[in-house]
């Protein structure tokens, strides 16, 4: 096969470490997997909004609720910037929404996992966000500009979310001995779900070498997933709460050993039979159909006005 | 398909805009990005409350998407060439005797 020069441009901004623009030409297999992966990404965001905000009307103390609902806002404006640089892909978003909406596109599995306690949400913030932390860091040097500029933005703002978190698990493991159980249930609850947040095995990761040499990903999954336990094992060890793996140890090279995770166990999470799956793809279309009529009211008034009413010109 | 149903020969109410930040008096407005919006004035509140939520602007632009005109069809075509073969445009160009000031 020729190599036409549009492939050696494509080839030299990838391998020159620089960033590949919206109206660059680029090999469909990399279009598609960005549209994916973003796609997947921006979905995660505006779902893992449900198990958090099914606490924001029972937080504790008008401090936590302030504080959550300004989390939530985020997760949701991390899912706008997602849909937002998808969109430079030549997608469109209600056409991204109608594929979640229909379970032809995933999201991740971890929010398919309830919020039983208040303690739940404290250990998303602590371990769920910590862990996209590790995995957004590395992509906000990702080949493809939008994408790499939506996680420069993500990331600036993920750090009060994890930070939140881990306080409000400080607060927990400081308090009645009750209280000091129910963080422990919850970093029970959600130690395994977040490790699988980082996404299958190396062996097991069928596009994870394509997408290194195009220069999306930046680490494989195992990677990331060491170096999140690395970095939280001694703040559970600080909270003074048992990480539920009875073979996690410190090894002489300063890294830990754990237990690799039970695939298995996550078969059906991930395959969108999970313990809320339902109710969060429900919850998410019923939002939808609920703003039908205000996209239906501003149709007819486009209808009506045209362009015109579009630009505010007639203001 | 268009969202929410709109034929295609119908004005489109939902609508891409591009947004402009201006982070601080002195500096020029930059662009952080897109949204969808359905006028003007709801492009302007959405963009407010999806790029400036920690005071990142004194001041916002949007504009629509499909009314902004770029240079070229990809970032890298001869409409630049003219400027590559002016060096003497730029002040290392000229040679400066040493020890003197202001030059
Ligand atoms: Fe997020
Ligand atoms: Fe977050």
């Amino acid at each position: 096969m020729d190599v036409t020069t549009d492939e050696r441009d494509f080839d030299r901004l990838v391998s020159a470490d620089e960033r590949v623009e919206p109206r660059d030409w680029m090999p469909e297999g990399y279009r598609r997997t960005l549209i994916r992966q973003i796609a997947q990404h921006a979905h995660s965001e505006i779902i893992g909004m449900q198990p958090e905000g099914n606490w924001i009307a029972r937080a504790p103390s008008l401090r936590r609720k302030a504080i959550l609902i300004a989390k939530v806002q985020d997760e949701a404006g991390h899912g706008l910037y997602l849909y937002g640089a998808a969109e430079t892909l030549g997608v469109e978003r209600a056409d991204l929404l109608e594929l979640l909406h229909t379970g032809r596109q995933k999201y991740s599995a971890a929010f398919n996992y309830p919020t039983p306690t208040w303690a739940d949400v404290a250990a998303i913030g602590w371990l769920g966000d910590g862990a996209a932390i590790m995995n957004q860091v590395p992509l906000t040097r990702c080949s493809y500009g939008p994408y790499a500029r939506a996680m420069t933005r993500v990331c600036k703002e993920e750090s009060f979310h994890q930070r939140q978190g881990f306080e409000a698990m400080a607060v927990l493991c400081a308090g009645t001995p009750a209280q000091k159980q129910m963080a422990q249930d919850a970093l029970d609850r959600w130690w395994w779900p977040v490790l699988m947040l980082f996404g299958p095995s190396d062996e097991a990761s069928a596009h994870s070498a394509r997408s290194m040499a195009w220069g999306i990903k930046r680490f494989s999954n195992d990677e990331l997933r060491q170096r999140f336990v690395d970095a939280t094992v001694p703040q559970a060890d600080h909270l003074g709460l048992r990480i539920p793996d009875p073979d996690l140890r410190l090894e002489a090279d300063g890294h830990y050993r754990f237990t690799p995770v039970d695939w298995n166990e996550f078969a059906d999470a991930i395959s969108g039979n999970g313990p809320c799956s339902r109710e969060r793809i429900a919850h998410r279309v019923d939002a939808h159909e609920d703003g039908a009529w205000v996209r239906a009211a501003a149709q007819a008034y486009a209808d009506k006005h045209g362009d015109r009413a579009a630009r505010g010109a007639a203001a | 398909m268009t969202p929410d149903g709109a034929a295609p020969d119908r004005p489109r109410a939902d609508r891409l805009w591009e947004v402009f930040v201006r982070s601080r008096r002195g500096m020029s407005h930059t662009h952080v990005g897109s949204l969808h919006a359905f006028d003007a004035a709801s492009a302007l509140l959405s963009a407010r409350d999806l790029y400036t939520r920690r005071q990142e602007g004194v001041s916002i632009w949007v504009i629509p998407s499909a009314e902004l005109t770029a240079s070229s069809p990809d970032e890298k075509d001869s409409f630049f060439d003219p400027a590559a073969d002016k060096p003497y445009r730029h002040p290392t160009f000229y040679e400066v005797p040493e020890g003197l000031a202001h030059l």
